[in-house]
């Protein structure tokens, strides 16, 4: 098996998926002939044509809603967003179309398409480059929200996406996109949507994570009895798995890179206090960024959850 | 170095039926007696249709409603070009393409009493749900007609909007992909001269608003639109050439809101009752009796035996929707959504 990091394995599931079903194809800026400004889609229009893999305009809003016709139409597309802090100017096409046109067309249309954008800090690039506002999109009832924590669950949960019948938002951790390498099958494997995967079993805490704060996370509980959660899909989230988790830790750690109001972690805080109180022994407690702009390089450190940070919130729960 | 003029351009304008209902013969479109009928009752259709609804919504029996009166020529005119595989892409004023279409008129109503499964077109009809975020529905087309040319189908794709539209970044984004792309798609513009309280002076500092496609490398004219024939023309050699691989082409219908914005809305506000007068001369129904009666094909008594079919025509389309049973409780989802998530399913429980 071959060993690959997540832009190797990405690239895989679009190449096998589009070798596959000639309903998929790819649209965005920089897709084609550039492979992608990560280099994610390199090679494909080389192997599968410009009509498959087009090169757009600098225009999210009509990179979307063209995807939402297309899809529409019987297809299968795969927008680029070019990072997640652009994104906002699709947001309509996404909000009020992709999330809706099944609902509001009755199943006469629907949207599976999945729209692939990087998302996350720390890759040292400007402003409006590093956002994690998932949250935002998880408000939007219709649209799955997916991110992978290493090359094996992009495959999958890529691969899975690509299969669904309705909209989903793939955010790529670009933190992560060089950084790990693990093993990834050739060939067909789906990683299920909505269901999250126990990283590491623990029995005194449980903590919560998706994308590149995962990584972080496994590499700051050290020889704490921590349970790791990796959500991998955000919505819906696998309320049954932290629920499960935290009825036999009685401790919550929620991490995640967006600000704190209103961030996910408030949702399964939430869940968790609403059906597993009686089993609690800690305050569920969160580690986020604070709630201020994502900064540039010379402060992300500071913005994005520490080790540090999370050792303290471990320590916090496991003496209360 | 050089200070010379770089490109100048033209915009045409088309019109061929005029107010006294006389016509250009050199640019009368090939249409039978028989065919132009048809349009004329069709357009007396969809007035019935609109005063009825106004009707109903006055009485409580219809929610929110947005009228097409004096835009029957350029939805009539405009639909009336189209091939049955061909994808069409509506805003939420243009009850009139529905209806020469085919689409069911119970259902239609029933959409503006508020019921979204009145938005399950008939498996038969390309057209997609009333779009109401303006300008919206424009990239949805580009894709569409994208996808159209990827399977080597010979479909032509149409996407209505109007004046206000223009204004909107959706606009700008799904004309310039398309003229990039060379796409088989036909851009209809109702310019009813208002949004809402804004007229279109001061909606762009254009001269016309079809001379706007010419920034996106493709034609773009100007049609009278309370002139059917016009309009068919237009869309006709439009969509000919999107299917002849031609590319997109952009049509400005010229024509009136006569009516409130919607049933919500007070016009009085913001335009004299003047301006509205002289456009109820341009009436595009009246222009084609006109027509038809110089032809010899019209008076009052077969315009009155037509409007008395159509009435009862929307009679029993009224019987029907307020006979559709109420949506139930479940309908939030199962209408909705391919598959639960757990969590919705726990939330429709008890529905």
């Amino acid at each position: 098996m071959a060993q690959l990091n997540m832009v190797q394995a990405i690239n895989q599931a679009l190449s096998e998926e589009m070798a596959r079903d000639d309903r998929v194809l790819l649209l965005g800026e920089d897709v084609g002939r550039d492979g992608g400004v990560f280099r994610v889609t390199e090679g494909l229009q080389e192997r599968f044509g410009a009509e498959r893999v087009l090169d757009t305009p600098l225009s999210e809003s009509a990179i979307i809603g063209a995807a939402i016709g297309m899809a529409a139409y019987g297809l299968r597309p795969v927008p680029e967003i070019q990072f997640m802090g652009f994104t906002y100017s699709a947001f309509e096409q996404l909000f009020a179309h992709a999330a809706r046109l099944r609902s509001r067309s009755r199943g006469r249309f629907s949207c599976p398409m999945v729209v692939r954008t990087p998302y996350g800090g720390g890759i040292k690039a400007p402003e409006l480059h590093e956002e994690s506002t998932e949250a935002l999109f998880c408000q939007i009832p219709g649209l799955k929200v997916v991110v992978p924590s290493g090359p094996y669950t992009a495959k999958g949960l890529l691969l899975a996406a690509l299969r669904d019948p309705d909209p989903v938002l793939f955010l790529e951790p670009t933190r992560l996109y060089r950084m790990l390498r693990e093993e990834v099958p050739e060939g067909e494997y789906l990683v299920d949507l909505g269901r999250a995967r126990v990283a590491r079993a623990g029995g005194a805490v449980t903590v919560i994570a998706w994308g590149s704060m995962l990584e972080r996370v496994l590499k700051s509980v050290g020889d704490y009895d921590a349970e790791v959660i990796d959500l991998l899909t955000l919505n819906p989230f696998d309320a049954e798995t932290v629920l499960g988790s935290v009825k036999k830790t009685g401790r919550a750690v929620i991490v995640h890179e967006a600000a704190r109001t209103c961030g996910l972690g408030a949702e399964i805080a939430a869940t968790i206090a609403g059906e597993a109180m009686l089993y609690l022994r800690a305050p569920v407690l969160r580690v986020a960024a604070p709630d201020v702009p994502v900064p540039l390089a010379k402060l992300i450190d500071q913005y994005l959850p520490s080790a540090g940070q999370i050792q303290a919130a471990l320590e916090e729960v496991l003496q209360y | 170095m050089s200070d010379e003029i770089l490109a100048s351009f033209e915009v045409r304008r088309l019109g061929i039926l005029n107010e006294s209902g006389a016509v250009d013969q050199a640019l009368m479109p090939q249409l039978s007696d028989a065919e132009i009928w048809r349009m004329y009752e069709a357009m007396v259709l969809a007035r019935v249709f609109d005063e009825r609804a106004v009707a109903l919504q006055r009485e409580g029996r219809l929610g929110t409603y947005p009228p097409i009166m004096g835009q029957e020529a350029a939805q009539i005119g405009s639909a009336f070009a189209f091939s049955p595989a061909d994808w069409v892409f509506p805003s939420f004023r243009e009850m009139g393409v529905h209806l020469l279409l085919g689409y069911p008129i119970r259902q239609l109503l029933q959409y503006w009493t508020g019921d979204e499964r009145a938005q399950n077109a008939p498996q038969q009809l390309n057209i997609f749900p009333f779009c109401v975020a303006v300008g919206s529905q424009i990239p949805h087309a580009v894709g569409a007609a994208l996808a159209a040319r990827y399977r080597h189908d010979p479909v032509a794709v149409i996407c209505y909007f109007g004046d206000g539209a223009t204004s909107k970044g959706d606009f700008h984004e799904g004309l310039n992909m398309a003229g990039v792309f060379r796409l088989p798609v036909v851009f209809i513009c109702q310019n009813n001269q208002w949004a809402i309280s804004v007229p279109l002076k001061n909606q762009t500092a254009s001269a016309s608003l079809a001379q706007k496609a010419i920034a996106y490398g493709f034609e773009g004219l100007q049609v009278d639109g309370n002139d059917v024939f016009a309009v068919y023309r237009a869309t006709r050699q439009a969509l000919d050439k999107a299917r002849a691989g031609g590319g997109p082409t952009f049509i400005e219908c010229l024509t009136y809101r006569m009516a409130d914005h919607t049933t919500a809305d007070d016009a009085g506000r913001y335009r004299s009752a003047g301006e509205v007068a002289l456009w109820r001369e341009k009436d595009p129904i009246l222009r084609l009796e006109r027509f038809l009666g110089s032809r010899g094909a019209w008076d009052a008594e077969k315009g009155g035996e037509v409007r008395a079919r159509m009435t009862g025509i929307i009679d029993q389309a009224v019987q029907e929707m307020e006979a559709v049973p109420p949506p139930a409780p479940a309908e939030l989802f199962d209408g909705a959504l391919a598959t639960l998530s757990p969590r919705q399913a726990a939330q429709r429980k008890g529905r």
